[in-house]
């Protein structure tokens, strides 16, 4: 849409590089004082396959991907072809340039590599044609040959990026800092050379029709280049967690494998385990023995949990989960982002279940509600989660590094030293009084840990005594129930007063109508607000993070203040809304769905566009894969 | 100062302070084999010279993981087969406490018997009981992972199909540094070999043969019995594998035909411990984890510093 930003998508096979340059080449616009946001889009497969990454830049902030783009880097897909002809992936030649062409706005940049896409394939296309029907630009580069009089044909990415400067009229020094960073000798000189040469050979060879040029901008403070995954493994790092145990599950592996690199040199312990219910009940157990602690899954593996999940509950054991969604059921699509494990990270495990869910919607705050539900999970002796998705765990943010800069905390919470536990309650053969009910504050009686004097108890996962005894006694039973679920409406006690609220924002203080969201989706219902507004109509947005305890108290109100409401989320049944209308009990007639599960994350336009569809109250649905459910009584 | 004291103290222990002094009295049926495994542990731990207040036990689910209730240690009674992945955290949690899981043949070789193999293969440093009364207890009698082959019960009315699981064997090819099998009926070696799997500095499994009067009262794997290591008859090398895995075959091929070998199959003291080896490759701090969260000069890295390779 506007011109004043670009949006570089870059295509090819997975194991084609793709990844690593458009992370360099994202810091490089970050460092010419841009502000960036990447979106990754690609298959299950480790090689070959169309895959491709967006990065957005532009001197305003950017919270999502935006819509379409407007530079392509097609670069060819080298590695793997796929034998069978009907297959999806099919002719994995032209894919990178042909897959890509429907979203590219008008007047938009190609660059395709002439050494990997030959002139037939092209013409099968319709390039030409198409160009000049949407005013598109086309440079066709040897990238591959380039690449290949230095010896290196894999370095085509840096004759790609070298093109790119060059029309966009971008100064190499930033991308030449960060290659000099990553690598040295022979490649590092072999890199440099290529990208030169691209820039140069570019400037002579062609003749610049197009008026895309990189946007300017300026910080004010040093940014640091974050996924919502790095964001989280921080965030765990600094809320003091120094014990990880999992299994590879994409896309919770990312936070799994940031945290067992970094583990090692600060003294924490990270253990790849034999399967899910294992890593969490490790968690459980580094837990109970005093160490700080977490697991996590996306939902196949998060579905194993459960039974660890009810046992931390039970014996009162601090345990934070991270649940990674993606779409589903079972396997689903591996590496397409969904909210569709709501209800599922809700309601697992049996009985009057309970814990805490947070839901962060982007990046910096990914970092603080990690750190939130170790506070509240070490606090209240109860399992916290942290819900997120393949888009919010893949797309990287530059985020200002003076958001960071804060203290680690091993406190851990309710949790009595060895003089406190001297003057604590204890029965008359000596056992501490570990679940006592009698003056629990918040219904958290304080735990002792395992080798400490004096702190004697047994934790157990059936009912017991204050002491851990298992207990059937009726009047036990009850008290111990009901000091169990006082903690959840002191945790919302406590979020609603003590701490600021995690539920964000957008649009007016007033307006007629309300757009109401939930974690990775905040981005582009952010901007898509934002359009809204500049086009005359009257929206406000609230993305909510808090989904138990529920926001109940900020949700009741954003819905009082409009007269319709639309719940914006990545599923197919509209779980969120139903987290509203079961946690409120009302506003079934005033929530209209805008639903998209097509693998693919939300775009404002979309959003904007289900608003204008819905508005309009004609009966009808808008084009793109996304569907709108209407109010009940509709 | 350590913020464990309990750990590593010196001073005499009485075996009764094992016993809870209040409430509760065994569950278990008189007669049930588990009173013999009880036993044994809280005279086996004061002569390891362990107090109470060090040790961890982790148990699972059934009428075994009732051990810790009527044992006066730290205890975490967690859920039917999970107690390895537990107890192990524990430990790499704290490498100073003394961990023993324990729990039934269906909680141990049924439920969890994923977690049995890499617990094995690891070679974690704890010691693991397995109550091997061949039937699940507590669910009432149903056929477990190492009942006979033929074995009724009224889940398996016409006889088991199923040939049973060699716990011994399986331990051994998987990894256990320490594989020795015991009977409630001999509480003697019992003790001997539940003191020598808790000094051991590895993964020590003790299958453990406890009878159930209540629901298995056929099963004749507890009489009578020959200790391997009394007998003159087997004069086997503890050490060697091959004579473990030899003997181990020839016991759990003729175990429910009456003649049973209990004592020490199989002691490896040269492979390191699974503690040693994380160590060793960088992977865990020397001191104890868990103690630095109540060290108030401890150093504690903050992402912060990561944040530099993301400029
Ligand atoms: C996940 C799960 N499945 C089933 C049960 C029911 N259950 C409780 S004890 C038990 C079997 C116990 O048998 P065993 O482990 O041999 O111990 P025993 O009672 O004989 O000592 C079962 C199946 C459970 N508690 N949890
Ligand atoms: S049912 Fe069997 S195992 Fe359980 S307590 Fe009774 S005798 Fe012991």
């Amino acid at each position: 849409m506007s011109d004043d930003e670009l949006i570089w998508r870059i295509a090819g096979g997975s194991g084609d590089g793709i990844d690593s340059t458009s992370q360099n080449f994202a810091k490089a616009l970050m460092r010419s004082g841009l502000n960036v946001f990447t979106h990754r889009h690609y298959p299950s497969r480790i090689r070959g396959g169309h895959t491709y990454v967006e990065i957005r830049a532009a001197e305003r902030e950017v919270q999502s991907r935006g819509d379409g783009y407007n530079f392509l880097l097609s670069l060819g897909d080298s590695f793997a072809r796929n034998p069978q002809e009907e297959a999806f992936y099919g002719n994995e030649e032209i894919k990178p340039l042909s897959e890509n062409l429907d979203e590219l706005r008008e007047g938009g940049v190609i660059v395709y590599d002439s050494g990997l896409i030959s002139d037939e394939d092209v013409a099968d296309l319709n390039l030409e044609e198409r160009a000049e029907e949407n005013g598109w630009h086309v440079y066709p580069v040897d990238l591959r040959g380039l690449a290949k009089e230095h010896g290196r044909e894999v370095m085509r990415n840096t004759a790609g990026v070298g093109v790119t400067a060059a029309l966009l009229d971008l100064d190499l020094e930033h991308i030449e800092d960060l290659m000099s960073d990553a690598m040295g000798g022979d490649v590092l000189e072999a890199n440099l050379e290529i990208l030169h040469d691209a820039y140069e050979m570019t400037e002579e060879d062609f003749e610049f029709e197009h008026d895309l040029r990189a946007p300017t901008g300026d910080h004010d403070t040093e940014q640091a280049l974050l996924s919502g995954s790095n964001a989280i493994a921080y965030g765990a790092i600094d809320a003091g967690c120094r014990f990880i145990a999992g299994y590879p599950m994409t896309p919770w592996t990312d936070v799994f494998t940031i945290l067992s690199q970094n583990f090692p040199d600060m003294g924490g312990v990270s253990e790849q385990v034999e399967d899910e219910i294992a890593a969490a009940a490790l968690a459980v157990g580094a837990s109970h023995a005093g160490v700080k602690s977490m697991s996590g899954s996306s939902g196949g593996g998060f579905a194993l949990m459960s039974e660890p999940l009810g046992l931390a509950e039970m014996t009162e054991t601090p345990l934070v989960l991270i649940e990674s969604m993606r779409a589903g059921p079972s396997t689903g699509l591996p590496t397409k982002p969904e909210q569709s494990d709501l209800e599922f990270v809700l309601y697992t495990s049996q009985a009057d279940s309970q814990r805490v869910v947070f839901a962060p919607g982007n990046i910096e705050e990914a970092y603080e509600q990690t750190r939130l539900a170790f506070d509240i999970a070490w606090d209240y002796q109860i399992p916290a989660i942290v819900i997120y998705d393949q888009k919010l765990s893949g797309e990287n943010k530059n985020v200002d590094i003076e958001f960071f800069d804060r203290e680690v905390s091993p406190d851990l919470g309710s949790t009595l030293t060895e003089d406190e536990l001297r003057e604590a309650a204890h029965d008359n053969s000596g056992k501490f009084k570990r679940f006592n009910y009698e003056d629990a504050e918040d219904g958290v009686s304080p735990r002792s840990i395992p080798g400490q004097k004096g702190g004697r108890y047994l934790a157990t996962g059936n009912e017991h005594s204050p002491v851990g005894h298992i207990n059937e006694d009726p009047d036990n039973r009850v008290a111990q129930m009901e000091r169990r679920l006082e903690k959840l409406e002191a945790i919302r006690t406590e979020l609603d007063e003590e701490r600021d609220s995690t539920q964000t924002y957008f649009g007016p203080d007033e307006a007629d109508y309300g757009i109401i969201t939930w974690g990775s989706s905040q981005g582009a219902v952010e901007e898509a607000i934002e359009r809204l507004n500049n086009d005359g109509h009257s929206v406000k947005g609230i993305s909510v993070s808090d989904m138990m305890p529920f926001a109940e108290k900020e949700v009741t109100e954003f819905l009082e203040s409009v007269d319709e409401a639309m719940v914006v989320e990545m599923n197919a049944t509209g779980q969120f809304r139903g987290l509203i209308q079961k946690e409120l009990g009302r506003y079934g007639d005033k929530m209209t769905s805008l639903l998209k599960f097509n693998g693919n994350p939300f775009e404002p336009g979309e959003v904007v566009e289900g608003y204008e569809v819905n508005v309009a109250e004609e009966d009808q649905q808008p084009d793109a894969q996304v569907r709108i459910e209407p109010a009940a009584g509709d | 100062m350590s913020a464990f004291n309990a750990i590593g103290e010196e001073r005499e222990i009485d075996r009764d302070e094992f016993t809870p002094g209040v409430e509760p009295q065994p569950t278990w049926c008189p007669g049930c084999g588990d009173f013999g495994v009880l036993k044994s542990l809280k005279q086996a731990l004061p002569e390891a010279g362990k107090n109470p207040e060090e040790v961890l036990t982790v148990t699972g689910i059934g009428c075994s993981g009732k051990l810790n209730s009527y044992l006066d240690t730290y205890g975490f009674h967690t859920i039917h087969g999970r107690s390895l992945p537990v107890a192990r955290a524990a430990k790499l949690a704290n490498p100073e406490l003394e961990v023993i899981a324990a729990g039934g043949d269906g909680d141990g070789y049924g439920i969890g018997g994923n977690h049995f193999i890499h617990t094995a293969r690891e070679n974690h440093d704890m010691t693991y009981i397995v109550f091997n009364n061949e039937i699940f207890g507590l669910t009432k009698g149903q056929t477990s992972p190492t009942s006979p082959k033929g074995h009724k019960s009224k889940t398996q009315p016409s006889g088991s199909a199923k040939t049973p699981i060699r716990p011994l064997s399986q331990s051994l090819t998987a990894g256990a540094s320490y594989v020795a099998r015991t009977a409630a009926v001999n509480p003697n070696q019992a003790k001997e070999i539940i003191k020598e799997a808790i000094e051991h500095d590895g993964f020590a499994h003790v299958d453990f043969l406890t009878q159930c009067p209540t629901w298995n009262k056929d099963a004749r794997q507890y009489v009578p019995y020959i200790d391997i290591q009394e007998s003159d008859d087997y004069d086997h090398d503890v050490n060697s594998r091959e004579e473990a895995a030899e003997i181990m075959r020839e016991t759990e091929d003729v175990l429910n035909e009456g003649t049973v070998l209990t004592g020490r199959y199989y002691v490896d003291d040269d492979r390191p411990s699974y503690q040693q080896e994380k160590k060793a490759v960088g992977e865990m701090p020397d001191e104890p984890l868990a103690e630095r969260y109540f060290d108030d000069d401890a150093e504690w890295e903050r992402s912060y510093d990561l944040l530099e390779r993301h400029k």
